[in-house]
C-alpha cells in the first residue's frame, strides 16, 4: 500500500503535480470558452474583427473637451474621445477627493465635537448610501437649475443654468509663452532652492523663507512679465444666440454631477484612510515632539503626517483605482465616458460587443496598473529608510 | 486535435439552446417577448397592469399562435441598447420593439426581420413656446436623443446635410428623454413620430409641445427574429400575416365565427376551414382563426392602441392598407 503512494508522499512531486493539474484545467476551461464563443458566433452570424474601428462612426459627441469630434469620424477616435473623457473625470475627481479627504480626516479628530460629528455624519451618509444614487441625486438637483434663458448671472460674467456652468474662455495672444516660460522656470527654480535650503539646513541649522520666496517666484515674476509684455491675453465671453450660449467655456451638469459625487464619495473612504493613518502614530510621539518645543504646526508636518502617509498610501491607492472605475458610471447621466460612447453607443451602433467590451476592459485594466504604478513608486519613496 | 475541437463543438452546441425556438417555445409553455421599457400605444403597461399596445399585441398574437392562448407570454423590457444582446443570447425568442429594419441589423447583427407592423419615420418634438416651426431653424440647439438607435445616426445625417449645428444630449430610454426635455435640459427630442406622438400623449399639458412637420428618415418598424431559424421566423412572420390579411378580407373578432361558413376561399384558408396551413407551420389549423378571435385584426389593434380615438391620435397614413392608399402589404395566403 505504502509503495504504491510513494510518490505522493514526494513533497516535490506532489507540489509540480497539483500545479499542473491546476494550470491544465485552467487551460482547458480558456479553451472551451473561447471555442464556445467563436463557434456560437459563426453559428448566429455575426460577424467579428477589428476592421469596424476604421469605419465612420455616424453619431454625434457633444461632450468632448479636447478632442474635436464629428460624426464622419471614426470609432477609433470614439475611443479616444472616451478615454480622455474617463480621465478627465477620474484625474479631477481623485485630486478634490483627496484635498477634501485630508481636510475632513484631520477635522474629524479635532476636539472640536461639533465639527468632529458634522464630519462623523457626513462619512456615514456618503459611504453608505450607494454611488449611483448620489450620481443621479446630483444630476437631478442640477436638472432643476433654471432653464437657459433665465440663466442665473454671477459677478456679470458667469452663466448658471441646467445647460452648465458658462464662463468666459481665456485667449492667449502672441507673447504668452514667455509668460509660460517663466512659469515653468520658476517652479525648477523653485525646487532647487528647496533642495539647497534643506542642505544648508542640515549642515547649519540656518533656515531660509522657502515657501514665500517660492510662491514669489511662481506667482509675482511671470505676473510682472504678464503686463510688461501688455496683457497678452483676453476673454471670449458667452453670448446667447438662439438656443445657447455661444462661445465661453462651459461645464456640463453631466460632468459636474460626476466630479461631485465621485470626489464627495470617494473623499469619506479617504477621510477615514487618514484618520486611521493619524491615530497609528503613537501619543508619544506628539507629546515628545511637544516637549521639545516644536510648534503644533511643525509636529504635524514634520512629525505625525510622514509616519501616517506610510499607513495611508496603500489604502490611497486602491481608493484611486475605485474612483477611476466607478466613473464607468457615468452612463447613469450621460456622461460620454469610455463605457458610455465605445463600450456603449460604438458597441450598439456596429453589434461588435465582444471586441468593443475586451478593448473596454484592457483600457481599464491599463489605467489601474499605471496609477498602481506611480503611486507604488510614491509609497516606496516615503517608507521608513533604515539605515 | 481535430477531434477535440469537434467534441467542444457539439458541447457547445448542446449549451446554446436555440436549436428550433418553436420546439424550445412550446416544451416551456410561454412565449418570451423583448419590448421597450414603456411607450403608450406600442408596449406600456395598462390601467390594470396588462401590457397593451400595438408590439404587445404583436407578441400575444404569436403566443395565440402557437398556444391557442393570449397570456402565454412573458414579456421583457429592454432598452435601445440591450435588445439585440438580449435577442442574441437567446433571452428572448423574438423582439416586438419599435425597432426600425435596417441592411446592418439584419445582415451584421445575425437577425431576420420578419415584416413591419408600423411604417414610422423620425420627426422632431418642441415646446410650442419656442417658436420653431420647421426643423431646419433648429441651428445650435441642444437635442435629446436616444444612444444606439438608428435615430441618432439620421440626425447627424440631417444637420450635417443642412449644414447646421446641434449639441447631443444621450439618453437612455423614452422616460429619459421625456424629463430632460420637459425640464428644459434639451431643446428637442427627436425619436420616431410615433414615439413622439406617445411621449406628447403622456405630457400633463400636451398643448404645450408641437411635434415639427419634417420627417427625415424612413424607419420600418418590425419584430425579429434570430437569423437561420426559419421555422420560427415563419410562425412570427404569418402571425403578422394573418392579421393583416384578415383586415384586408373584413374578418373581424367579431364577425370571425360567422366568416367560418364565408363563401369566399382565402378566408376559409385562412381560418383554417379548408387546407393546411397549420400543420406546415407546425401550428394547430385554427392558430390564424385564433389570433383573429383574441387579438383581432390589424385594423383593430391599430385603431385600440394609436389610432385617431387615442391619446395618441395617429391616422392611419402609411399604414393604411395598399387598397386604401398606404402601403400595408400581405403575401397571398395560399
Amino acid at each position: 500500500m505504502r509503495s504504491n503512494l510513494g510518490f505522493f508522499s514526494d513533497e516535490k512531486f506532489r507540489s509540480i503535480f497539483f500545479q499542473t493539474l491546476v494550470v491544465g484545467l485552467f487551460a482547458l476551461g480558456l479553451f472551451f470558452v473561447i471555442s464556445t464563443t467563436s463557434y456560437n458566433l459563426e453559428k448566429r452570424n455575426i460577424a467579428t474583427g477589428w476592421s469596424f474601428l476604421q469605419n465612420p462612426a455616424g453619431f454625434d459627441i457633444s461632450f468632448s473637451p479636447f478632442l474635436e469630434f464629428k460624426s464622419t469620424d471614426t470609432h477609433l477616435k470614439v475611443y479616444f474621445v472616451g478615454v480622455l473623457n474617463t480621465l478627465l473625470v477620474s484625474v479631477t475627481g481623485c485630486i478634490a477627493a483627496t484635498i477634501l479627504g485630508f481636510i475632513l480626516g484631520i477635522v474629524r479628530l479635532s476636539s472640536n465635537w461639533l465639527l468632529s460629528r458634522l464630519v462623523y455624519i457626513y462619512v456615514e451618509f456618503s459611504r453608505n448610501v450607494p454611488l449611483l444614487l448620489q450620481i443621479i441625486l446630483w444630476y437631478s438637483i442640477l436638472i432643476q437649475l433654471p432653464r437657459v434663458k433665465q440663466s442665473l448671472q454671477v459677478l456679470d460674467v458667469f452663466y448658471i443654468s441646467n445647460r452648465g456652468l458658462y464662463s468666459p474662455r481665456p485667449i492667449f495672444e502672441s507673447g504668452f509663452s514667455y509668460v509660460l516660460i517663466a512659469i515653468v522656470l520658476a517652479l525648477i527654480s523653485s525646487f532647487l532652492i528647496n533642495r539647497w535650503a534643506k542642505k544648508r539646513q542640515d549642515k547649519t541649522g540656518q533656515q531660509f523663507p522657502v515657501f514665500s520666496s517660492s510662491i514669489g517666484l511662481i506667482f509675482i515674476v511671470p505676473l510682472i512679465l504678464f503686463f510688461i509684455l501688455g496683457s497678452p491675453m483676453s476673454f471670449e465671453h458667452p453670448e446667447m444666440k438662439g438656443f445657447n450660449f455661444k462661445g465661453g467655456l462651459v461645464i456640463r451638469p453631466e460632468f459636474i454631477a460626476m466630479f461631485l459625487a465621485l470626489s464627495i464619495y470617494t473623499a469619506a473612504f479617504i477621510s477615514e484612510i487618514v484618520r486611521a493613518g493619524i491615530m497609528s502614530v503613537s501619543k508619544g510621539q506628539r507629546e515628545a515632539s511637544a516637549a521639545i518645543g516644536l510648534k503644533q504646526t511643525w509636529i504635524m508636518r514634520l512629525i505625525i503626517i510622514p509616519q501616517a502617509l506610510r499607513v495611508i498610501v496603500p489604502p490611497l491607492t486602491s481608493q484611486y483605482l475605485n474612483l477611476t472605475k466607478n466613473s464607468s458610471l457615468g452612463i447613469a447621466v450621460g456622461y460620454a465616458d469610455l463605457v458610455h460612447g465605445f463600450g456603449g453607443i460604438s458597441l450598439n451602433q456596429t453589434g461588435q460587443a465582444i471586441e468593443c467590451m475586451a478593448i473596454v476592459m484592457a483600457t481599464y485594466l491599463s489605467i489601474s496598473l499605471t496609477i498602481s504604478f506611480f503611486m507604488n513608486i510614491y509609497n516606496r519613496s516615503i517608507q521608513f529608510k533604515e539605515k | 486535435m481535430k477531434k477535440l475541437l469537434s467534441i467542444f463543438a457539439v458541447a457547445a452546441f448542446a449549451f446554446s439552446a436555440n436549436a428550433g425556438t418553436l420546439d424550445d417555445v412550446k416544451n416551456r409553455g410561454f412565449l418570451k417577448c423583448g419590448v421597450t421599457t414603456g411607450l403608450a400605444g406600442f408596449a406600456a403597461p395598462d390601467d390594470s397592469g396588462e401590457w397593451a399596445g400595438l408590439d404587445a399585441d404583436m407578441c400575444r398574437a404569436v403566443a395565440v399562435a402557437v398556444f391557442g392562448d393570449r397570456s402565454k407570454v412573458e414579456f421583457i423590457t429592454t432598452t435601445g441598447k440591450s435588445r439585440f444582446p438580449t435577442l442574441a443570447s437567446g433571452e428572448v425568442d423574438m423582439l416586438a420593439r419599435n425597432t426600425t429594419w435596417t441592411i446592418s441589423r439584419d445582415v451584421n447583427l445575425g437577425f431576420e426581420f420578419v415584416g413591419v407592423n408600423f411604417y414610422d419615420g423620425q420627426g422632431f418634438m418642441v415646446p410650442s413656446a419656442l417658436g420653431v416651426s420647421s426643423a431646419t431653424e433648429l441651428d445650435g440647439a441642444t437635442v435629446c436623443i436616444q444612444t444606439g438607435t438608428t435615430t441618432e445616426l439620421n440626425l447627424a445625417d440631417f444637420f450635417r446635410l443642412n449644414g447646421i449645428s446641434y449639441e447631443a444630449l444621450p439618453i437612455e430610454t423614452n422616460d429619459e428623454g421625456k424629463e430632460n426635455l420637459f425640464a428644459g435640459r434639451c431643446d428637442v427630442y427627436t425619436t420616431d413620430a410615433s414615439g413622439l406622438s406617445s411621449t406628447r400623449a403622456a405630457a400633463s399639458n400636451p398643448d404645450k409641445w408641437k411635434v415639427l412637420p419634417e420627417i427625415i428618415s424612413k424607419e420600418p418598424l418590425g419584430p425579429l427574429v434570430r437569423h437561420g431559424d426559419h421555422q420560427w421566423g415563419d410562425v412570427v412572420r404569418w402571425s403578422l400575416n394573418a392579421m393583416i390579411i384578415a383586415e384586408e378580407l373584413g374578418v373581424t373578432s367579431e364577425n370571425v365565427d360567422a366568416q367560418m361558413s364565408s363563401n369566399v376561399p382565402e378566408v376559409l384558408r385562412l381560418l383554417g376551414v379548408e387546407g393546411n396551413y397549420g400543420e406546415m407551420l407546425e401550428l394547430s389549423n385554427d392558430w390564424a382563426y385564433q389570433i383573429i378571435k383574441q387579438i383581432g385584426n390589424y385594423s383593430e389593434s391599430y385603431e385600440a392602441n394609436v389610432g385617431p380615438d387615442t391619446p395618441l391620435e395617429i391616422a392611419r397614413g402609411l399604414n393604411a392598407l395598399w387598397t386604401q392608399g398606404g402601403i400595408l402589404y400581405a403575401p397571398p395566403f395560399r
